[in-house]
C-alpha cells in the first residue's frame, strides 16, 4: 500500500473531441488535474460540460486525443490490453450514470462479475457478492434481474458491484441521482467509510449537499476546469 | 476467467436463443449427417467388394472363346480345347495352374424327381484352384478323369433339392441325361459369385463330360492361376502370347479368345459406391460451408445484440482474449450440438440404407470422431471473425450502444 498524499491520478492537458458529421464537439479541452491518494473529490458542472467524458478517461475506458494521463505512476497510453483489463478490474470501481448492469443476469450474478474476471472461485464469489448486496440493503432482491428492480435498487446493485473488488479508486457518476434521500444518505455514508479507510473517491454530482461531503470540489464548464476548491 | 465459467455463459446464451440456434445448426446437422453416411457407405462398399473378391477365388484369369469375324460376319468360335491347357501349363512361365471347363444345362433325375441344372466338366484340380472344399465324400481324381468314370460331385444346394443331405446322397446314383452317375462328393456352400449360383451346379470329370454328355472337345472356359508374385497384366501378356501361337494367329489378326480378370466387374460396383460417396462428400462440404456461414451470421447478430454486455464485461475487467474465447465457445457449442444431432441423423440414415438398399453401411467411431472434429473446426473457423469483432470493441463505444 502507498501512503496518503502521493499522486494517484495525474492528468496533463488532456483533450477529447467527437466528430459529429461535419461538426466537431470538444467534450474536454485541456484539462489538468492531480488527485492524491486518499482524496475525496466531487466534480460538478452543467450538463454537457464533459464530466462523464473525464470520468471515462480516468476509469481507463476511454483514451484522450491529446495530453497525458498517469495512473499510479504508469502512463495509461502505454498500457496493453491485459494491463488495462487488470486496472479496470482491480484498481478502479466504476458506478455508471446509467448503471450498466447485465440485463440477463441476476443482481447477484452482476455483483459477482468483477470477481469472475479476477479469477475468484465460485464459492468465495458467492459469499462476497451476497454480503455486498446485504450491505446495500438488497438481501431480498439478490435473485432478481435488473428489469425487476427499481431505479434506486439498480443503482445500489451497481454500487455493490463497483466496490466488490475493493478498488483503491472509486469513480461514481451521479451515484445518488436516482435515490431517495434516505438511501442516498446511506450510500454516502458508505463512501465516507471508504474514504476514511484510505480509498480515493471521485464522484460526479449536481447536488451541492453531496458535493460538500467531499473535501475538494472541481467545477467543469465547456470541457475546461473552471474552479478547483479544497475545503476542510 | 475460468473455462467452466466461459462454458456456462455460452450455454446460457445458446439456451436463451434456443430456436434461433437450432435453425442455425441445420446446415451443420445435414453436413455432419452426410459425412457420417458417406464414411459408412464407403466402408460398407469396400467390405462388400472384399467379400465378393474372396468368393471369386484369389486372382484367377478367365480365358473364353471369342468371336472371329469372317468377311464382316461374326461367328462364334469353338477353338478353345485341351491342347491349349497343355500348352499353357508347359510353356506358360507365369502359369501356376490351369483348369478347363465345359458346361451345359442338363436334365438331372434322382429317384423320381427331375431338375434342370448346370453340369460342369472339369479336371480334378478344379477344387484346389477354385478354392472349393468338400463337405461330404470326395472330389473325383485324375484317374476318374482318365477312365471317364461316371462320377459326379454336387454343389451344396443340390442334395436338398432331392430331399437328401450331403452325407446321405454320397454313394447314391443320379441320372444325367439318362446316364447313371455315382455321387462321389458334395461341395461346401460357396455363395453367389456375381451372376451364377454355383451351389446349384454339378461337376463331372472333363473326359466323362466330353464323351458321355457334351460330345465335343471344345471348352468354354479355362481358368488360369498365375504364379505367386506375378502381376495380372504380366500373366495376361504371357497367356496371350501362348494362345496366339497355339491358334496360329498371324500378327495383325485379332484374337479368337478373350482373357478376363473377373475382378473387373467388381470395379464397377466399387465405382458406383465411390460416386455415391463423392456425392455425399460434396453435399457434406457444401452444407458444412453453408452451415458455417449461417453460424457466422448468427454470431455477428449475437455480437451486435450484446454490444452493451461486451462493454460492461470489458469495463469490469474482461480482457480481449476472454471475450474472444467466450464467443468462440458459443459458436463451437452450437456447432457441436449440431454435430451431435447430425451424428444421430447419420446413424439413422446408415441404418436405413442397410435395411432398404442392403448396403452394409457401418458407422465407425473414427467417423464419429471425424464428424465432431469437422463441426468443431467449422465453429472455430466461422466463429473466429465475429468473436474477434467482439473482442476488439472499444469499451466506451460498446457501453454507449443502444
Ligand atoms: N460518443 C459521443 N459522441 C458525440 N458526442 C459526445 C459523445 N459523448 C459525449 N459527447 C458530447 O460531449 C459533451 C460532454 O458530454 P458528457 O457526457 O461528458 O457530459 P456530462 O457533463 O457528463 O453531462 P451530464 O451532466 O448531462 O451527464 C456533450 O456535448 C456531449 O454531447
Ligand atoms: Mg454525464
Amino acid at each position: 500500500m502507498s501512503t496518503a498524499g502521493e499522486p494517484v491520478i495525474t492528468i496533463r492537458g488532456i483533450g477529447r473531441s467527437y466528430a459529429m458529421g461535419d461538426a466537431v464537439v470538444h467534450a474536454l479541452r485541456g484539462v489538468d488535474l492531480d488527485v492524491a491518494r486518499g482524496e475525496y473529490v466531487a466534480i460538478m458542472g452543467p450538463s454537457g460540460s464533459g464530466k462523464s467524458t473525464l470520468m471515462n478517461i480516468i476509469g481507463c475506458l476511454d483514451r484522450p486525443d491529446t495530453g497525458e494521463y498517469t495512473l499510479n505512476g504508469r502512463q495509461v497510453a502505454r498500457m496493453g490490453d491485459s494491463e488495462l483489463a487488470h486496472v479496470r478490474n482491480r484498481e478502479i470501481g466504476f458506478v455508471f450514470q446509467t448503471f450498466n448492469l447485465l440485463q440477463r443476469a441476476t443482481a447477484l450474478r452482476n455483483v459477482e462479475l468483477p470477481l469472475v474476471y479476477a479469477g475468484v472461485g465460485r464459492h468465495e464469489r458467492h459469499e462476497r457478492a451476497s454480503a455486498a448486496l446485504v450491505r446495500v440493503g438488497l438481501a431480498e432482491r439478490m435473485h432478481h434481474r435488473p428489469n425487476e428492480l427499481s431505479g434506486g435498487q439498480r443503482q445500489r446493485v451497481a454500487i455493490a458491484r463497483a466496490l466488490i473488488n475493493r478498488p483503491s479508486i472509486l469513480l461514481a457518476d451521479e451515484p445518488t441521482g436516482n435515490l431517495d434521500s434516505h438511501t442516498a444518505t446511506e450510500i454516502l455514508a458508505t463512501f465516507d467509510e471508504l474514504h476514511a479507510a484510505g480509498n480515493t473517491i471521485v464522484l460526479v454530482t449536481h447536488d451541492d449537499e453531496v458535493a460538500h461531503r467531499a473535501r475538494r470540489i472541481i467545477r467543469l464548464r465547456d470541457g475546461k476546469i473552471e474552479t478547483d476548491i479544497a475545503h476542510a | 476467467m475460468q473455462l467452466g465459467e466461459l462454458l456456462l455463459v455460452a450455454l446460457q446464451s445458446v439456451r436463451a436463443n434456443l430456436f434461433r440456434s437450432m435453425l442455425t445448426m441445420l446446415g451443420i446437422i445435414i453436413g455432419v449427417a452426410s459425412v457420417i453416411t458417406m464414411l459408412a457407405v464407403g466402408a460398407g462398399a469396400r467390405g462388400a467388394v472384399d467379400k465378393q473378391i474372396e468368393a471369386l477365388g484369389a486372382g484367377l484369369l478367365s480365358i473364353r472363346p471369342g468371336q472371329v469375324f469372317q468377311m464382316g460376319v461374326a461367328k462364334a468360335s469353338e477353338k478353345l480345347d485341351i491342347d491349349d491347357v497343355t500348352a499353357l501349363l508347359t510353356d506358360g512361365a507365369t502359369v501356376a495352374a490351369a483348369v478347363p471347363e465345359r458346361s451345359g444345362m442338363e436334365q438331372i433325375k434322382f429317384m423320381n424327381q427331375n431338375r434342370n441344372l448346370r453340369v460342369v466338366g472339369t479336371t480334378a484340380n478344379f477344387a484346389v484352384v477354385q478354392d472349393y472344399s468338400i463337405d461330404a465324400g470326395r472330389m473325383f481324381d485324375a484317374a476318374d478323369d482318365v477312365a471317364k468314370r461316371a462320377v459326379v460331385v454336387l454343389g451344396a444346394k443340390v442334395p436338398p433339392m432331392f430331399d437328401e443331405t450331403a452325407e446321405s446322397i454320397v454313394g447314391k446314383t443320379i441320372y444325367i441325361r439318362g446316364l447313371a452317375f455315382r455321387v462321389e462328393g458334395v461341395f461346401r456352400e460357396k455363395g453367389t459369385t456375381g451372376f451364377r449360383n454355383v451351389d446349384e451346379q454339378a461337376w463331372v470329370p472333363l473326359n466323362t463330360g466330353r464323351y458321355r454328355l457334351f460330345g465335343t472337345t471344345a471348352l468354354d472356359l479355362i481358368s488360369v492361376k498365375p504364379m505367386r508374385g506375378v502381376g495380372m497384366q504380366q500373366a495376361i501378356v504371357d497367356i496371350e502370347r501362348i494362345m496366339r501361337r497355339e491358334h496360329q494367329i498371324r500378327p495383325g489378326q485379332n484374337n479368337d479368345f478373350s482373357i478376363q480378370d473377373p475382378r473387373q466387374f467388381l470395379d464397377f460396383q466399387q465405382t458406383a459406391a465411390n460416386i455415391f460417396a463423392y456425392l455425399l462428400a460434396s453435399i457434406a462440404s457444401v452444407s458444412l460451408v453453408v452451415g458455417g456461414i449461417g453460424i457466422m451470421n448468427i454470431m455477428l447478430v449475437t455480437v451486435t445484440e450484446r454490444t452493451r454486455e461486451i462493454g460492461i464485461r470489458k469495463a469490469l475487467g474482461a480482457t480481449r482474449f476472454s471475450i474472444l474465447v467466450q464467443f468462440l465457445i458459443e459458436a463451437m457449442i452450437i456447432c457441436l450440438l449440431g454435430g451431435a444431432i447430425g451424428v444421430l441423423l447419420g446413424l439413422g440414415v446408415s441404418r436405413l440404407l442397410t435395411a432398404v438398399a442392403g448396403w452394409q453401411a457401418t458407422v465407425s467411431l473414427t467417423a464419429i470422431a471425424m464428424a465432431f472434429g469437422f463441426s468443431a473446426g467449422v465453429g472455430l473457423f466461422f466463429g473466429l471473425w465475429p468473436a474477434r469483432k467482439a473482442a476488439r470493441m472499444d469499451p466506451i463505444a460498446a457501453l454507449r450502444y443502444e
